[in-house]
């Protein structure tokens, strides 16, 4: 989210699957495409087959790697250094695209004269605080931006996430001086060239592991299918974004597609490839701890964003579409609490709950393992068997007083009490286990309605074909019939902490024998109507500040224009990026950012790359796809940065409208609390110290959340975890498994855990393919059969081989596909931006043999095991 | 546009689908990206079960072969990985995918071999099993050149691929050419998949993919396949045998003289039994259908 | 009779037409009136659960029984596939590990319990407002407005409808004040 977010202004991906097919060049890393979207590789094996090249950087080679031209394979965990090292090719070359990058990006732009360099403080920019462990940036900022009063961006504060950084630049950066020639050493286009001037061929051979020839082919593919008249593609997955500093690689990618010229143009962009159906509608309308509807973000004390007036002030920009704040969040208040919200009482801004603390997952789990927390809601995740160190994920359920679980089976989360390993294995006695358990039959998609945001920003609305069985409900019926229940004891008692309940507006009228809620009524609310008349409003630009318009998801406001039209429904595609099927926020533009498609001057840049255009005669923007930019504003608008308003105020030659200054950003002044460049780090658990920056081997914003129940091996080279480990899925499954182990036409397909290993490793441990092996590391045991294949190669590393184990993670111990949890061998860490943790590059040790048996003195041998390792 | 990308874009209601029109399937192992989504789409629109939970070590294949409860089912074949080289690269064969199904030959062994008229050709030109006319003899089993055919024990009776008939016949396309993520399964007028498969293999040779090669072996008994395939290397790595006979094809005046000279003596007996109010074919139905319930 | 039944048979067609005994003259009743299952059924266009490609989906019912569920050849996203677990979306729903009963499990219990959905819900609103009568924070030291529990936390969305999404962290956070809510999605 917020290595796009800050780079281009949306946490979305930029462009859509159909449209890769126009690519000339496509890199796949961070991602098994073929097999973890399978569907939506069609439209790479189309570019290919038209003659795109197709390149895949994965360090085994995989299902995509097979249907690849070029496969690179590199050390887990290297991925900055290689695109580092294409960014600097880029730019060494002379391969950038001039005059995008002077006019779309914000390469002219001058930085401070007290910002530093990692390379010139030996691996961290000015504003480090070693005592704090984080950073100031203000030193990041635009040479003359005023800094705002309140200081940091809401992503920088220490418990933040980054979901919602977009509504909180830490500066005026709509402010700024610009060198045109782009020479001035503060410029940033000569900061970049510096910074990643060491990122050399050389270094990639030497730490990545990849030849300098591999290296070369790749970098030639891909820069050659670049320019005015071909575009490049890049798509990534969770091979990017789960490492300790994922934002950063996702950064080094933006980086490179700015400078080549290949954001917001067809065959172009960035596609983040989610893994669950609504996984990008799950961040728009998110259920996360950090932001509301829309990418607003929570209130929070460490940003001093807790009162009206500071929050509005933070995050209100004076130009690009954040000038409106107030709207959004009024129209948001509005929604929630009806007319309740006054302006008198702020909206009822105080009802929201404020962040004082790490209220993500991996932190209050770790609240939960301390006996700190009473219940928990899990409806539709499995994290006892998807969640990192596993054993503490399952020993912290044991601590709760209640847990409610809703699923469509009997998940390892709900059954922990009763037969998880720690039972089994005599650490957890269910006699012992206070926690009342209440496990809730759900709904599957058929049999209820109700829209996915699908991987490329696609509303698509799914229409229910029958009734659940049994008792199973929708979770909008358990949602909303809790949510009644709670509101009848809140009305016993008005005191002032009952206010929000009392407050919250809960009158969703219900069908059918189940009292089902109709699901049209949450659609318009979402949608956004006229709060007085109850007209539905058609766009977010309706949204008013005055408390006239309520609307719960500000980016979604349109979908449902009329009560009998959800767009979301739409079935009648028209045009190849699909227009007239489904919604894509905002505004219906499938490829955002589009006004970079055209040159300055409004034509495009190649008649063979046109996407969106000015037409002079009827002064309008048209094209192939809607204009992601005001309609009637000429491409020679003067605009008014510095004393003008809103997206008014933003010149006719800025695409990147969420920008208070217009632009991409190939340096983010504010945003990311690691930085305003991607620069290589090691893993948390590295196999070799840092080669660039000898004295922060780890990322140093990024945190281990190391104890006794989720501990390390020593940084870097443990002897005693020789191996490099890297967890993956499989297409035959899906993540946690509860949608997949359970169903005999796909467990057959994968029917037990594996890992992967070179036959030169095999044959250093005398291993055999398909015989019993155990993985340790100091969180976990895990025993999984050996495949023996040579698409697992070790990598020379200065001169010394590194073998790399690879493990799929969709097993448990329930279903008819069983095998040990592979995630109990990962830590809980988080990444300093989103708190997420790392699974594609750690340390592990790997031994011939079963050893992790059920019963009578399996513990101590488990305590023996790990007491060895420990 | 290629041709490839015209057949990526066949709509599922296939306007080839007609009696007067020959129909087959060719899969085009260079585009197959081993998903096995052809092997889940035949199950479940078949109502096939699901037939073990073996890991078997060898590749991503648990699967194995065809069978009675498995009538597509992707190979897994590694070859020689190079750093540089993806598997499109023309050079050597890296990690190659191959959907097997029933080939519906041209002269097919299992159909020459029923002896109760189980096994028939239908308006597609393919090879369909009925299962209320088959007794389980087995006599298909053994007399498939592919070792496509196969009798469930518990069962008795043999099934196999029913190239959809159920659903060519209203139009539709199989259920997994119809999944098919990439169209490495092509369904279609058989005469137009050959010729789209020479200038395929004629593409994919220019491209410097030498070991490119149709199977499709009308040089032997079987006299062709109505479901051929595209692969790379050897076409043994693919289950597919290079001079598959038909076992039965060189008995077949034997058998014909064999059949008619003992049809006096079987028509007698059949009057003898006009009595009896179910045939033995309508209760071994029931039966049959119980055991699989 | 007599002659019906023969002329049934394989042979005697054979005979009269000359065939060789593998063409429509040996093809069964039921094979002549073959139809796909699927047929005259009703059909709801819905979006695949799993990954976040999002394949179009026809889902085939009849008889309020779902039938089969394949790809949308409208859907300009997939244009009519699917993978192997989109294909296996009919067995999701129907194969024999569903869950179609609550169960409760008590404190220190050693076994499930049946409890009726109803029951279930007001020992689970009952247990939510005891936790927020017990934890919530109203203001910190300063007196300044915290209006949190963080002694009760939500987990999932990446698999939920917007609309659910959307109720959950409404009542979740907006009603309720919990901040401690999360998801799979992180980046």
């Amino acid at each position: 989210m917020p290595g796009l977010g800050t780079s281009f202004g949306r946490g979305g991906a930029t462009t859509a699957q159909t449209d890769l097919a126009r690519a000339d060049a496509i890199l796949i890393m961070g991602s098994s495409m073929a097999e973890n979207h399978p569907v939506g590789f069609q439209w790479v094996m189309e570019a290919r087959e038209r003659g795109a090249t197709l390149i895949h950087v994965d360090p085994r080679f995989t299902r995509t790697s097979a249907m690849a031209d070029i496969w690179v394979p590199l050390r887990p965990g290297s991925d900055i250094i290689f695109l580092g090292a294409l960014i600097n090719y880029v730019l060494t070359n002379n391969r950038w695209f001039d005059e995008y990058v002077r006019h779309y990006t914000n390469a002219t732009f001058l930085l401070r004269q007290d910002f530093k360099d990692t390379e010139d403080l030996g691996g961290v920019f000015s504003g480090w605080d070693e005592e704090k462990r984080q950073y100031d940036p203000t030193s990041w900022l635009y040479e003359e931006s005023p800094e705002k009063e309140t200081r940091g961006a809401t992503g920088t504060a220490p418990t933040a996430g980054g979901h919602g950084q977009r509504g909180g630049e830490a500066s005026k950066s709509n402010i700024f001086i610009k060198d045109e020639s782009m020479q001035d050493p503060r410029c940033v286009f000569q900061v970049l060239k510096r910074h990643f001037a060491r990122y050399t061929p050389e270094m990639v051979e030497e730490y990545c592991g990849v030849a300098q020839d591999v290296f070369l082919k790749a970098a030639e593919a891909f820069t050659n299918a670049s320019g005015p008249e071909k575009t490049a593609a890049i798509c990534y997955a969770v091979g990017w974004t789960q490492h300790s500093k994922g934002p950063q690689i996702i950064r080094s990618a933006a980086i490179l597609q700015m400078l080549l010229g290949n954001i917001g143009r067809p065959g172009g962009g960035i596609l983040a490839l989610r893994g669950h159906a609504s996984i990008q509608g799950s961040t728009d309308i998110p259920t996360l701890y950090d932001i509301l509807p829309g990418y607003l973000p929570m209130p929070f004390f460490d940003v001093g964003t807790y009162t009206w007036d500071k929050y509005l002030e933070k995050h209100t920009a004076q130009t690009g579409i954040w000038a409106s704040y107030e709207s959004y969040i009024v129209s948001l208040l509005r929604a929630y609490y009806g007319d309740n919200a006054k302006k008198e009482n702020d909206w009822g801004f105080d009802w929201l709950p404020r962040v004082t603390g790490d209220h993500s997952q991996l932190g209050y789990w770790l609240q939960m393992e301390d006996g700190k927390m009473d219940g928990l809601f899990v409806i539709g995740q499995n994290p006892v068997v998807g969640a990192p160190n596993g054993r503490l994920q399952r020993i912290a359920l044991s601590k709760l007083k209640w847990l409610v679980v809703r699923d469509m089976v009997e998940t390892e989360t709900a059954s922990f009490w009763y037969d998880s390993p720690e039972v089994r294995r005599g650490e957890l006695d269910p006699k012992s286990i206070a926690t009342e358990v209440f496990l809730m039959p759900a709904a599957g998609q058929a049999e209820k309605s109700g829209m996915f945001t699908n991987t490329q920003r696609l509303l698509q609305f799914h229409n229910k074909a029958v009734d659940p069985p049994g008792d199973a409900r929708s979770d909008t019926w358990f949602i909303y019939h809790l949510g009644r229940l709670l509101k009848d004891k809140a009305a016993r008692n008005r005191s002032a902490r009952n206010e929000p309940m009392n407050a919250l507006q809960w009158n969703y009228p219900t069908e059918g024998p189940t009292a089902e809620p109709k699901i049209d009524e949450i659609d318009w609310e979402i949608n956004g109507f006229t709060w007085t008349d109850r007209k539905l409003i058609k766009s977010y630009k309706e949204l008013k500040s005055d408390g006239s318009t309520a609307c719960g998801c500000w980016i979604y406001a349109g979908f449902h224009p009329e009560p009998t039209l959800n767009k979301a429904n739409q079935r009648e595609p028209k045009d190849y990026l699909g227009h007239g099927w489904g919604f894509a926020w905002p505004n219906d533009s499938r490829v955002i950012y589009n006004r970079a498609s055209a040159a300055p001057d409004g034509k495009p840049w190649s008649e063979k790359k046109k996407l969106v255009w000015w037409d002079e005669q009827k002064k309008t923007w048209t094209g192939l796809d809607r204009p992601d930019f005001d309609l009637r504003k000429s491409p020679d608008h003067p605009g008014d940065l510095r004393n003008g308003k809103g997206v008014d105020a933003l010149p006719g030659d800025a695409p990147f409208i969420l920008h208070s200054d217009g632009v991409a950003w190939l340096f983010v002044n504010s945003g990311l609390k690691d930085g305003p460049l991607p620069a290589h780090y090691e893993p948390l658990e590295s196999i070799i110290s840092n080669p660039l920056y000898p004295d922060h081997g780890t990322n140093p914003a990024a945190q281990t959340k190391q104890r006794p129940d989720n501990p390390y091996a020593k940084q870097p080279n443990d002897p005693r975890f020789p191996y490099v480990l890297s967890t993956y899925r499989l297409t035959e499954h899906h993540t946690a498994g509860g949608m997949s182990r359970t169903l005999p036409h796909l467990a057959e397909l994968q029917p037990e855990l594996f890992c992967e290993i070179s036959p030169e490793l095999a044959g250093e441990l005398g291993i055999i393919n398909g015989e019993w092996v155990t993985i340790t590391t100091p969180r976990g045991i895990v025993s999984a059969h050996a495949l023996v294949t040579s698409r697992v190669r070790p990598v020379t590393i200065g001169g010394r081989k590194i073998h790399t184990v690879g493990i799929p993670y969709h097993w448990g111990w329930k279903g008819m596909a069983q095998g040990d949890v592979a995630n109990d061998l990962l830590a809980i860490s988080e990444e300093p931006n989103v708190r997420i943790m790392e699974t594609k590059a750690l340390v592990c040790n790997l031994t011939r043999g079963h050893r992790f048996p059920d019963g009578a003195g399996a513990l101590e041998q488990f305590q023996r095991e790990i007491q060895r390792v420990a | 546009m290629s041709t490839f990308i015209h057949a990526m874009n066949a709509p599922t209601e296939n306007p080839d689908i007609h009696s007067s029109h020959t129909t087959g399937f060719f899969t085009d192992s260079t585009l197959c990206i081993g998903c096995k989504a052809c092997e889940v789409a035949c199950k479940e629109w078949n109502d096939v079960p699901e037939d073990g939970l073996n890991l078997s070590g060898y590749s991503y294949d648990n699967t194995g072969s065809l069978s009675f409860s498995t009538w597509r089912h992707v190979k897994f074949v590694e070859g020689e990985i190079k750093p540089g080289d993806g598997g499109n690269s023309g050079n050597h064969l890296s990690w190659e995918f191959s959907s097997d199904v029933c080939k519906h030959c041209e002269v097919a062994g299992c159909l020459e071999a029923c002896p109760t008229g189980a096994l028939v050709r239908t308006e597609f030109g393919s090879v369909f099993l009925q299962p209320d006319v088959c007794n389980g003899c087995g006599y298909c089993t053994v007399n498939c050149p592919f070792g496509v055919v196969q009798r469930n024990e518990d069962d008795g009776r043999a099934f196999k691929c029913t190239f959809c008939t159920d659903r060519q016949k209203v139009g539709l396309e199989p259920a997994c050419a119809t999944a098919c993520p990439t169209k490495s399964i092509m369904f279609g007028n058989l005469e137009e998949l050959r010729e789209h498969a020479q200038s395929r293999l004629s593409d994919l040779h220019g491209k410097g993919m030498k070991d490119a090669q149709i199977y499709d072996p009308k040089d032997t008994s079987v006299k062709g396949l109505h479901a051929f395939f595209l692969v790379r290397g050897d076409p043994r790595m693919y289950n597919l045998p290079p001079k598959p006979e038909v076992p039965i094809v060189y008995q077949k005046d034997a058998w014909r003289s064999a059949v008619i000279g003992s049809g006096a003596f079987l028509l007698a007996a059949l009057i003898a039994f006009t009595g009896s109010r179910h045939s033995s074919r309508s209760q071994r139905k029931v039966s049959a259908r119980r055991s699989r319930a | 009779m007599i002659r019906e039944l023969l002329s049934r048979w394989p042979v005697i067609k054979q005979i009269q037409t000359g065939a060789d005994g593998t063409g429509p003259e040996s093809w069964s009743e039921r094979t002549r009136h073959l139809v796909p299952k699927n047929h005259g059924a009703e059909v709801a266009r819905s979006i695949c659960p799993y990954c976040g490609v999002g394949c179009g989906q026809l889902i085939f019912h009849k008889d309020n029984k779902l039938v089969s569920i394949e790809g949308d050849p409208e859907s300009p996203i997939s244009r009519g596939r699917l993978c192997p677990k989109g294909s296996a979306t009919y067995q999701l729903h129907t194969h024999e590990g569903r869950l179609k009963k609550v169960k409760y499990r008590r404190p220190y219990g050693t076994r499930w319990e049946e409890v009726d959905l109803d029951t279930a819900m007001q020992m689970i609103a009952d247990r939510v407002w005891d936790t927020r009568e017990r934890t919530f924070v109203e203001k910190n030291d300063k007196g300044e407005p915290v209006m949190h529990t963080a002694a009760m936390a939500h987990l999932g969305g990446a698999t939920l409808d917007n609309e659910e999404n959307y109720l959950i962290k409404k009542l979740f956070a907006g009603g309720l004040g919990m901040s401690c809510i999360s998801n799979q999605a992180r980046i």
